[in-house]
């Protein structure tokens, strides 16, 4: 009976992973057909990254000031003050500019994005896409899977920025380190390899809220208790893969 | 128009259609009823590839289009249009986007020709200059409306109808058949109706056929249906009240 219920929920797991991958590559698949979704794609992008910035540029302000108010007393006991900026630089870069950025993007556009499709779903607006001829894949879904891989990394570049500026606020002018040493170690510490791999993640991270989002809201089921479960599902599996997928690829990356 | 041969579908563990079998005629107005739950609107889905059956065939004119996917059932599609129970408008577009939508997606209108199409089609729905409305600040009845206009906006040749009338008062529901019927009258699409307004639709219906525990239990001219000897189905269409039916009926 145990072995029985186990089976069965592999093998829901394996059909639901399924579901999710065809869910995806059709999407592209259908990005590759005209006509092109021009318009729909900026108007996504103004809502999953214009919209985020201001969270974003928040969250990276305070991130880079406790991460050099923090590092400062740290370094300091070793008489290494003058690193501050090349630990905040390389924290930000390498790993949470693209974590954070990514998880406020989920939180803000992608628990949006899941509800906007999964009320579309309740009220019948994707049947009508489909009985008027036209694939909501490629109208609804594919726009924002777009938007999301340009639109993260853009945001985790402007995160990195602020989130320096943040660290040198706190490291150089409010606790007094040395400005120019600031700068100095951030340009011999930091290496293309950390913005190339920086850049990897954070496409990855787009694609990933965008997808888990937009599959979750696509196949809400038909209740309002339904639509919340799907929101929920969404912004959990889509933290929890980001970290899950950050680990993985920092460690192939290093 | 419609034939529906042998169609059973199974939703959520329960068997909703048991072997449906039908032929919807085209040109006229066909009315589906039976009880909450029977799976009228699953039937109405069906006959668009909204749904696919299980067992069983879907023929529109000369395709079978239960299998159909992508591009060839997209060609099926473009001679329907559905009005849905909620009317399904795009709550992020206006009443005139809405109504424009197809025309601009489908046929890649632009200009001045949709602002023809969509204020003619506004204006015989009765919502001439509401156009810049939202969804969300029409009534239900205006919404509905609004779903009309949508779906006779392309002249398909099938409008499949979900429960047009479901949550309107008396008079607004009445407001809504008749528009049904001078629109049917005037542009003899093929009409397909799902509806609970017993008696009401025996008076603009010009066939009937009722949907009883997963089959079509009877089907026939309004006319006709209404002299049934079914104890079931007379106790059924009778309960609200007297039948009118339609002029010149069948």
């Amino acid at each position: 009976m145990m072995v029985a219920r186990v089976g069965a929920w592999g093998i829901s797991v394996i059909q639901e992973m399924g579901r999710m991958l065809l869910f995806v590559l059709s999407s592209f698949a259908w990005l590759t057909r005209p006509p092109l979704r021009f318009v729909q794609i900026v108007k996504q992008l103004h809502f999953i990254g214009y919209k985020s910035t201001f969270v974003v540029v928040l969250t990276a302000g305070f991130t880079g000031m406790v991460l050099a108010l923090q590092g400062y007393y740290t370094l300091r006991k070793f008489g290494s003050e003058g690193l501050l900026g090349s630990a905040v630089a390389l924290s930000m870069i390498r790993d949470l500019g693209p974590v954070l950025a990514a998880l406020m993007v989920t939180a803000r556009a992608g628990s949006a994005m899941t509800a906007e499709i999964g009320i579309m779903r309740i009220t019948e607006q994707i049947d009508a896409l489909d009985t008027m001829a036209i694939n909501p894949l490629q109208y609804l879904i594919a726009p924002k899977l777009v938007a999301g891989l340009i639109g993260v990394p853009l945001l985790v570049a402007i995160f990195d920025v602020v989130g320096i500026y943040g660290g040198y606020l706190v490291g150089v002018e409010l606790l007094g380190g040395n400005g120019g040493a600031y700068w100095n170690s951030i340009a011999s510490a930091v290496e293309w390899k950390d913005v190339y791999g920086g850049i990897l993640k954070s496409i990855s991270f787009g694609l990933i809220v965008s997808w888990i989002c937009c599959y979750k809201g696509f196949f809400t089921r038909h209740s309002a208790e339904g639509l919340g479960t799907a929101t929920t599902e969404a912004v959990v599996l889509s933290s929890v893969l980001i970290l899950v997928w950050d680990y993985f690829l920092t460690s192939v990356l290093l | 128009m419609i034939k529906l041969v042998g169609v059973e579908k199974t939703l959520g563990g329960q068997r909703v259609l048991q072997g449906v079998d039908f032929d919807i005629p085209a040109g006229k107005l066909t009315t589906i009823i039976g009880r909450s739950g029977e799976g009228k609107s699953v039937l109405l889905k069906h006959m668009i590839g909204l749904l696919q059956p299980d067992r069983g065939q879907v023929w529109v004119g000369d395709k079978e289009i239960s299998r159909m996917r992508g591009k060839a059932l997209n060609e099926v599609r473009k001679r329907f249009a559905m009005l849905f129970q909620g009317a399904a408008l795009f709550d992020s577009l206006t009443v005139f986007e809405n109504v424009a939508f197809p025309l601009r997606e489908k046929l890649r209108m632009k200009g001045a020709e949709v602002s023809r199409r969509v204020d003619e089609k506004l204006e015989q729905v009765g919502l001439a200059g509401m156009g810049h409305k939202y969804p969300a600040e029409l009534s239900g009845g205006m919404k509905k409306r609004a779903g009309l206009a949508r779906a006779l906006v392309m002249e398909p040749e099938i409008i499949l109808f979900d429960e047009p009338t479901t949550g309107l008062d008396p008079l607004m529901a009445k407001s809504i058949h008749d528009l049904i019927v001078a629109m049917h009258q005037r542009f003899k699409f093929t009409a397909v109706m799902v509806s609970h307004e017993i008696p009401e639709i025996f008076g603009i219906s010009d066939w009937v056929a009722m949907l009883r525990k997963g089959k079509i239990a009877l089907m026939a001219p309004a006319a006709e249906f209404v002299k049934t000897t079914d104890p079931e189905i007379h106790e059924f269409i009778s309960v609200s009240g007297p039948v009118s039916l339609k002029e010149a009926a069948g």
